[in-house]
């Protein structure tokens, strides 16, 4: 039995020490917001925040993750930067499919947290491990730049139904 | 209206008629036709039979006036989403059409998955089926769902006005409310539903003319935005069904190889591993979480048993596709007027371009629930009632007895065009009596997709002294998507529209063209399947990349060269025209081993044309730095949707082109997850603008217009920066350094390994 520090509740799980927080998140938890891309790392869509670091959650045992605080995409708005980051992801319309973008938005929000006006550069670094197959990376940057400085940068603005 | 926007005068009747289907209403009834320009109405906005089970199923609602509306007493106003939603933002157009007619803003609707009913929601367009696929999604729904919301409206509208005692023509709507102008009276949709749903059916209604849009046209954001950035969306992999148990997968790693023996003593010890089950060529372990089940099934010793692939190999494939070609039997897709000019510049090309897999962001899933007479599915799907009926087969159950509830799709690209995986889980399924989620891992998903084809093409022309073609013959040879999908749309001499489509309909005026396919049957177990852009994404690169080549021979500007070829006033030219302007054609000179390519063509009744601009490093290093597409989809209902489909089409065809292609060895699939099956990251991602022509038109398909024209762009760009013309995709290093020898020896210093490619 371990105990997990879950989006600021405790949670009890059965499980084997191994078993990755990936899956304890998904199928014991029911948080099911932290996606399976991959499965070896290279994609980020399971990406959650391990005392407000960004790691995979595909390869990180249970175990490992001791009384850390666990925060998921299901809480991430709590927080200052993570609630910017919802916002711009909103202004700019940034998702398609949207299956991945659990994981972008954790990353982003780890990004703002830890770089508050990130360059070009600065976004490569922190968003090159998260994979998006519908390819709406330009408009991840311009949320990205949307957050961190609260200006729009979309060349269209996107309205909501209500102006209709 | 005039659905036929394309220069296919030179297609002959024959071949005209062929892509007809029977008793189809269009000009072409089917999808990835040469001929297929903008959609009219499709599905029956009216009333149907089936409505009213549907709405009965669907808690009886004060007011359902079709298959697409329902309105609550309350006035909450529920709108029903027959296409499947993965990413393309169709449930925000379909919206958008609904509402532009209802009288509601977006904020006020909320969408559902509607029933699997080829009854209510088959689209003419792909032969009567429920499908999302062909980009044909808004092309077949825009007049039809546009009055299915004026059908309601005018029923909402009468209600109130009986009510008032006053004429309806006196009346106005907004924001789901009726006023009556004269005396300002107001009323909500939900006051008046339950009496609209006691009115006839007005016999005609207007649709608004454009200029009085208010909802079309505007950038809107995704209906499915909120939940998609806060982890609330769910998928069909997030699907929770009481008592459910979770599989992982293997299938015979070996195209049509099948299982043997399996040891599953080890797997059985593993704390949480429930079951092993088997079907012919696949093994499943069955846990209480996916993590169990994938433990059980890395501890199964499995024998698997050799079929007729054992010795399969991709070169022996591209030998064999080769041999095809220059035997035939060749069909002709579009024939020669008149007789070739004598003499002139002979040109020609041979191009291999690869399998590719899709790989979408959700690996494949499907939670299926057998129970005695009765099967229940769960899963995201572009083709909910072929999946119904696959069940229904494999369960010997009525159609009746199956259920499945759709689900937001994480990515299609085609690859949820087919059922395969479905039926793999109800297969495992019906041999447990829990409900049974079966995901496969990102290693089955690529190692068992239904691939795109592999096609090798030879083309050649002839130029006349002012460097134009006075002769053009392009031979096709590949499997078939279509003889395989939907057999009943092949041409009557077996011709295969879609392997031919954007080849034999070119946006150049051009008279001696003739283009040919050659059928090459596929080993059995390598399944080829509709991969986003179909056969125009792979016409074009081999089309765009030759007309490319001629203007080089020709001594010609490339933009200068096409535009000459092109008709003044056409559509194709507009976005050309667009696109060469907005990026600055020519107006300055680009650095060395940088490079412009154009691309442009008129895929999916839409027209495109994509400049990619590139560096290429003396070391073979390929960077992105710049894209400029102009479109012209006719009417644009959400500006916003067709930005990001173009950006996003165009990456996925850029990823597609650099990086992937799909090997086989032993039969098998070399290619198993994102580390060896690449995809463009933000890092490599240029700045895409995005520019649109409105023509006014009847909407064309978006969704794989970007995908589509890509590739021959990227090509093109490639050979500005460095003079070398790419036959093969995807791009290699070693194909694009300056010097072989450097290159060899910074990849020794480099990495040790010498491996550059």
């Amino acid at each position: 039995m371990v105990t997990l520090r879950v989006n600021g509740e405790d949670r009890q799980a059965d499980v084997p020490p191994d078993m990755p927080l990936l899956w304890v998140l998904r199928d014991v938890i029911g948080l099911t917001g932290t996606k399976f891309g991959c499965g070896i790392a290279q994609c980020g869509a399971c990406t959650v925040h391990i005392d407000g670091q960004p790691i995979r959650s595909c390869q990180m045992p249970v175990s490992a993750v001791g009384d850390r605080a666990v925060t998921t995409i299901e809480a991430i708005g709590n927080t200052p930067e993570g609630a910017k980051v919802q916002q711009a992801w909103l202004a700019v319309d940034v998702v398609q499919c949207g299956y991945c973008q659990s994981g972008q938005i954790m990353s982003a929000t780890a990004l703002l947290a830890r770089t508050p006006n990130p360059t070009d550069r600065d976004i490569d670094a922190a968003m090159s491990g998260n994979i998006c197959r519908c390819g709406t990376y330009v408009r991840i940057r311009e949320a990205i730049k949307q957050a961190a400085t609260g200006q729009p940068q979309g060349l269209q603005v996107i309205v909501d139904g209500s102006a209709a | 209206m005039n659905a036929r926007i394309r220069g296919d005068e030179g297609i002959d009747e024959a071949r005209r008629s062929a892509l007809k289907l029977a008793g189809g209403g269009l000009a072409v009834a089917f999808l990835w036709t040469a001929g297929m320009g903008p959609a009219f109405a499709q599905m029956n906005p009216r009333r149907q039979p089936a409505d009213e089970a549907a709405a009965i199923a669907d808690g009886n609602p004060p007011f359902a006036p079709n298959a697409f509306i329902r309105i609550d007493a309350d006035g909450s106003v529920r709108l029903v989403m027959p296409s499947a939603e993965m990413g393309q933002a169709i449930y925000t157009g379909i919206s958008m059409m609904l509402a532009e007619e209802l009288g509601v803003g977006l904020d006020q609707i909320k969408v559902e998955h509607s029933i699997a009913s080829d009854a209510l929601y088959g689209i003419a367009l792909l032969g009567g089926g429920q499908i999302t696929g062909g980009s044909t999604s808004t092309r077949g729904q825009w007049q039809s769902l546009r009055e299915a919301g004026a059908v309601a409206r005018e029923m909402l509208i009468a209600a109130a006005a009986a009510q008032w005692q006053v004429e309806p023509a006196s009346c106005s709507v907004s924001r789901a409310t009726i006023t009556h102008v004269p005396s300002g009276r107001t009323l909500g949709y939900g006051a008046v539903a339950e009496a609209a749903g006691k009115l006839p059916q007005p016999a005609s209604v207007t649709l608004k003319d454009p200029k009085d849009f208010t909802v079309i046209g505007k950038p809107l954001r995704r209906v499915d935005s909120p939940d998609k950035v806060n982890g609330g969306t769910q998928f069909g992999i997030d699907v929770k069904v009481p008592g459910m148990k979770y599989a992982a997968v293997r299938t015979s790693p070996e195209l049509a190889g099948t299982l043997g023996s399996v040891d599953d003593a080890k797997a059985r010890a593993i704390p949480g591993v429930v079951d092993v089950i088997k079907i012919g060529d696949a093994v499943a372990v069955v846990g209480e979480h996916y993590w169990a089940a994938q433990r059980g099934l890395d501890a199964l010793e499995i024998e698997w048993r050799h079929g007729v692939n054992e010795h399969l190999d991709t070169a022996t494939l591209v030998a064999a596709l080769q041999e095809s070609s220059r035997n035939g039997p060749a069909l002709v897709g579009r024939k020669p007027k008149g007789e070739a000019a004598a003499g002139g510049k002979a040109v020609e090309m041979t191009f291999v371009t690869p399998m590719l897999a899709h790989a979408p962001m959700e690996p494949l899933n499907a939670t299926v629930h057998v129970t005695p007479g009765k099967c229940e599915i769960w899963t995201g799907t572009q083709v909910p009632t072929r999946a119904q009926k696959e069940a229904a087969r494999i369960c010997g159950i009525p159609l009746e007895a199956v259920t499945v509830n759709n689900q937001y799709l994480g990515g299609g690209f085609g690859r949820r065009l087919e059922t395969d995986q479905v039926e793999q889980a109800v297969a495992f399924a019906k041999q447990v009596t829990y409900p049974l989620k079966v995901i496969w891992s990102r290693e089955e998903d690529i190692r068992h997709d239904r691939v795109r084809p592999l096609y090798f093409d030879r083309i050649s022309a002839t130029l006349g002294d002012d460097g134009k073609p006075t002769s053009w013959k392009h031979r096709i040879t590949s499997g078939t998507v279509l003889g395989r999908w939907l057999p009943a749309a092949m041409g009557k001499d077996g011709m295969d529209s879609d392997a031919i489509e954007c080849a034999a309909d070119l946006p150049y005026d051009m008279e001696n063209v003739l283009v040919e396919w050659v059928y090459h049957v596929m080993p059995p177990g390598l399944v080829v399947g509709w991969w986003r852009g179909v056969g125009p994404t792979h016409n074009l690169f081999i089309v765009e990349s030759f007309i490319d080549h001629l203007a080089h021979t020709a001594g010609k500007d490339p933009l200068a060269y096409r535009r000459s070829l092109m008709k003044p006033g056409s559509r194709p030219l507009g976005v050309l025209d667009l696109a060469a302007e907005k990026i600055g054609w020519g107006s300055q000179p680009l650095p060395a081993r940088v490079g412009r390519g154009i691309a442009v063509a008129s895929p999916f009744g839409s027209h495109v044309c994509a400049i990619v601009e590139v560096e290429v490093t003396a070391q073979g290093v390929l960077r992105l730095r710049r894209a400029v597409v102009a479109v012209d989809v006719g009417i644009a209902i959400n500006p916003s949707s067709i930005q990001a489909q173009v950006q996003g089409g165009v990456l996925f065809g850029l990823s597609a082109a650099m990086f992937n292609g799909i090997t086989l060895k032993d039969g098998m699939i070399e290619q198993s997850n994102f580390h060896n099956y690449r995809s463009l990251r933000i890092n490599e991602t240029p700045p895409i603008e995005v520019y649109t022509v409105n023509s006014g038109e009847s909407p064309g398909g978006l969704g794989e217009v970007g995908t589509a024209i890509a590739a021959p762009a990227l090509a093109n760009a490639i050979f500005a920066a460095t003079s070398v013309r790419l036959t093969e995709l995807p791009v290699t290093r070693t194909s694009l350094v300056e010097s072989a020898e450097a290159l060899k020896h910074v990849a020794t210093i480099g990495s040790g390994t010498g491996d550059v490619a």
